[in-house]
């Protein structure tokens, strides 16, 4: 049936052990260096604005840091002239009086400023959500693990999850090893890829319960291979298409869709080596067998068609 | 083989007008406008818009057109700045009897108009607003109706001669009954008063005593009570305020979020929507020494001190005459030159104003200005809200004739006068409320976002209807006719939901380009994979979607998930990805599934075909 098996599994243990690097790695730095959280996390205010001549970051910083705002995020946002301030809560000073304090610094540097934006969360809000966006993962992740057991078995469910882990992880890694803001936006994304690579993963499996019907005489490696070769030009493709849409995305969204853009494009990539690598190499490493699948009662009849 | 029966056709076509029937509207852009209304939902005359129109003009204020529409009158401008000026002279000419709200008005065709269909409503994101998140102290609003029960409770003891003292006690009313007979007598007064409330007696040897305490049901029915009145008084401001399509809901337990498109100035909305000034009045203690009570630091029984605006101490009795919830209505007026408040008062509220006038002519009585501040204060790492009353004299006037329910005071700023009567006029905040997020967004920012959205769509749409060309030739075509009916669900979907578009939507809706193929690019390789195993083309498609039919489900059920995960617990931009995240799953199903296949049915099916370029 299948004529050229490219022996994917053959090379379980390198890749193993690339993931096993990559996780740690990201452990690592998540535990030292930790996230660049956003205000939707810390609380705290972010501005945006506009200056009539680009400034000079540096400048703007060392302004604000003589005026007490050591800690203050400076980032260009968009252009040159645009600028993104962020500085976390001050204990006893409302949001609003940093705000107005910060606004006012600019305008007395004799450079004209636009407000675009202004945002003041307090801390309180912060911590619900972090406390909601870890809960909403968990909570998907269950969801799915319930689903796969029921469509599938336990064994499937364990390799898809271990690989959402996976994935998860090391795109949290990145984030923290480049120091990007991540927002809520990013953590919308995060959740996206868990999606992303979770469909990814069920195709694979798919092809893998189908063969294991069909190809009774092969074995488990044969069969695992089987099946991610004849699904890769999937894979590849629809890979492909996400990341031009995210590519365009990155490129035209604007600074708002940066963080967004980016998890994904990491989540996207590392979901499609995940769904090949780490979920098929799970259920080898769980000793998938035929009799795992076994159909129950009803047989498939759609393999004798014309 | 291959062909569909003629209603599955019919269907798909169907469902494809529908879906550009509803799209429609969003092609044709909108304008920024003002809509100006009457108060009273009264409509404004020809003669008055003709009115409006000359004073426009001759002001030199840019608009394009002026038409009345369902008794207002709508004024469209070329720019959100020409909108912006034009709406604070506008105001500024009609007054305080009609409101002018900053709004977008689609620029559709008459005949779309009529059937009244819109386009997709934009988030604050995308065209510039204020958001605030409040926090809702429903501790004190349990608390305030605590204090109640106790006045009335203490009032019937009074009345029945009953030697008692009586404190609250956490969430509970402690009563210490000095003669052990009353006992009876009290439970039935509690009894009588509210029969849900809790009585439990505590009596200890020496004392007798008992406690009053609310039950669960009735804390979480008060609380349930403030939240809610709490939003029809915030919107009820808002309409006020002047603003088109707000969003005013509760959020969780605790909180409500408010969402004013096309305001600038977060300061004066927040200080409308968050105030609580209300007015009390009170006969004065006029035998006492007000100085006198000022330094000992305690007021004689039965009297209470306060400040009135320079600063100087007055005593009045603590028993109020009318206080802030028997007003209904106030409306700013001016007396012998001087900014007064008209106030009317409700039944209650007029028949004890009409008593205590009655018995005290010639008394002074004061007025008191009522205001809630809210303070957020650290204690321990974990944030402590607080409520703070001040109270303040702003007037006291001899009582020179008997009144109801309908006079006027004096004694406030042309500012204050007007607030209260906004306030007064929309009802008062049944408990106080914090604000814990707020955030701003420019005009020219939300515009900037929709530029940039859309063309993140338009390139990503085109780079992937090339590849899928290039890659899978006339299936290819196939299935970018799929794409774009997707996306026109996805639109009218949006549309017909009036669920608002954030920029995170419309990166859901580009990811959901990129991933809509998919279903497509399964189907097809299962047919190349028929085709290769040597069947027939024929064949080899409908193995291929039926094949490719459960592997379809299984993946797009489990992304389903996540996004309805999202959407359960995310809030603001999570919530909107996830909005349009799910939506642009489910077209694309129907759109790969059904859709294609009527096409494939159509070019291919009930034909000999001998080879199938694929």
């Amino acid at each position: 049936m299948v004529n050229n098996i490219i022996k994917f599994l053959s090379i379980r243990k390198s890749t193993t052990i690339m993931s096993i690097i990559l996780i740690v790695i990201s452990g690592f730095s998540l535990m030292t260096k930790g996230l660049n959280l956003g205000i939707d996390f810390t609380g705290g205010i972010q501005i945006e604005i506009s200056f009539e001549t680009a400034p000079d970051i540096r400048n703007v910083r060392n302004n604000l840091a003589s005026g007490g705002y050591e800690d203050a995020i400076v980032q260009n946002s968009g252009s040159s002239q645009d600028l993104m301030v962020r500085i976390p809560p001050r204990n006893g000073v409302s949001n609003k009086k940093v705000g107005e304090d910060v606004i006012g610094m600019f305008e007395a540097s004799g450079n004209s400023v636009t407000l675009k934006s202004s945002e003041y969360i307090s801390a309180q809000v912060g911590e619900e959500l972090t406390e909601q966006g870890g809960l909403a993962m968990i909570f998907a992740l269950i969801m799915i693990m319930i689903y796969i057991v029921f469509r599938f078995q336990w064994k499937f469910s364990i390799g898809a999850v271990l690989a959402l882990i996976h994935d998860v992880i090391i795109t949290l890694g990145i984030f923290s090893l480049f120091q990007f803001t991540f927002d809520l936006s990013v953590l919308a994304a995060i959740l996206a890829v868990v999606g992303y690579s979770l469909n990814d993963t069920i195709v694979i499996f798919d092809r893998i319960r189908e063969n294991f019907r069909s190809m009774r005489a092969a074995d488990t490696i044969e069969i695992l291979n089987s099946a991610i070769t004849q699904t890769i030009k999937r894979t590849i493709i629809t890979s492909s298409t996400t990341l031009l849409v995210l590519l365009s995305l990155y490129i035209f969204g604007g600074s708002s869709l940066e963080g967004f853009s980016i998890a994904l494009i990491v989540g996207v990539l590392i979901g499609t080596y995940s769904s090949i690598f780490v979920a098929s190499t799970s259920i080898f490493y769980l000793d998938i067998s035929t009799t795992d699948l076994i159909p129950e009662k009803r047989e498939e009849v759609d393999d004798g068609m014309p | 083989m291959n062909q569909y029966p003629t209603w599955k056709n019919l269907l798909v076509l169907v469902s494809v007008l529908i879906g550009i029937g509803f799209a429609l509207p969003n092609f044709y852009g909108e304008d920024p406008a003002l809509m100006i209304a009457k108060e009273n939902g009264l409509t404004f005359s020809q003669a008055e818009i003709e009115e409006i129109d000359k004073f426009l003009t001759d002001d030199g204020s840019l608009f394009r057109t002026i038409e009345e529409k369902d008794g207002d009158v709508l004024i469209r401008f070329d720019n959100v700045e020409d909108q912006i000026q034009a709406s604070d002279k506008v105001r500024a000419f009609l007054g305080r009897f009609s409101t002018v709200a900053l709004t977008f008005a689609p620029n559709v065709p008459g005949f779309i108009d009529a059937m009244d269909m819109k386009p997709m409503s934009l988030g604050l994101d995308l065209r510039g607003g204020v958001y605030f998140q409040f926090q809702v102290d429903l501790n004190a609003a349990v608390q305030q109706r605590l204090d109640q029960y106790v006045t009335d409770i203490n009032k019937e003891l009074i009345d029945q001669r009953i030697r008692r003292t009586i404190r609250k006690e956490g969430n509970s009313i402690r009563i210490e009954l000095v003669n052990p007979d009353d006992f009876n007598a009290t439970r039935r007064i509690v009894r009588e008063l509210d029969n849900l409330l809790a009585f439990e007696n505590v009596s200890t040897q020496s004392q007798t005593a008992v406690l009053v305490t609310m039950t669960d049901d009735q804390v979480k029915q008060r609380r349930d009570f403030a939240i809610q009145q709490n939003i029809l008084t915030m919107r009820n401001r808002v309409n006020e305020l002047g603003v088109a399509e707000p969003i005013i809901q509760r959020q969780g337990l605790d909180r409500i979020v408010v969402q004013l498109p096309g305001v600038q100035d977060p300061t004066q909305a927040e200080r409308i929507l968050g105030a609580t000034a209300t007015l009390e009045f009170r006969l004065v203690c006029e035998n006492e020494n007000a100085f006198e009570a000022q330094e000992k630091g305690r007021a004689p029984i039965g009297c209470e001190l306060f400040n009135d605006r320079v600063g100087n101490p007055v005593l009045l009795k603590k028993k109020a005459i009318v206080t802030g919830n028997q007003l209904i209505d106030a409306s700013q007026s001016f007396s012998q030159g001087r900014p007064a408040v008209s106030i009317r008062l409700d039944s209650k509220g007029s028949k004890s104003m009409l008593e205590t006038t009655k018995k005290n002519l010639n008394k002074p009585m004061a007025v008191l200005f009522v205001q809630q501040r809210q303070e957020t204060s650290e204690q321990d790492g974990s944030f402590v809200n607080r409520t703070i009353l001040d109270k303040e004299v702003i007037n006291i006037a001899t009582i020179r004739g008997v009144f109801s329910s309908q006079f006027e005071i004096t004694g406030l700023t042309v500012f204050e006068s007007k607030d209260l009567a906004i306030l007064l006029r929309a009802g008062a905040l049944a408990a106080p409320i914090f604000k814990i997020e707020e955030k701003t967004v420019g005009p020219s920012l939300g515009q900037d976002n929709i530029d940039k959205g859309f063309a993140a769509i338009l390139y990503g749409l085109i780079a992937v209807i090339i590849f899928m060309v290039m890659w899978y030739k006339g299936f290819g075509l196939i299935a970018n006719i799929g794409l774009m009916v997707n996306l026109t669900f996805i639109v009218a979907i949006l549309s017909m939901l009036q669920a608002s578009l954030t920029l995170p939507g419309i990166a859901g809706i580009v990811l959901t380009v990129g991933m809509a193929v998919d279903a497509n690019v399964l189907i097809f390789e299962r047919i190349r994979e028929e085709i290769n195993n040597g069947n027939s083309p024929q064949a080899s498609i409908t193995a291929g979607y039926k094949k490719a039919f459960a592997t379809i489900t299984d993946a797009n059920v489990t992304t389903l998930i996540a996004s309805l995960v999202l959407f359960t617990f995310g809030t603001g931009p999570i919530k909107g990805f996830a909005i349009t995240l799910s939506i642009g799953i489910l077209t694309s199903l129907f759109t790969a599934i059904v859709a294609s296949r009527a096409l494939v049915n159509l070019i291919y099916g009930g034909k000999t075909i001998e080879k199938l370029r694929i």
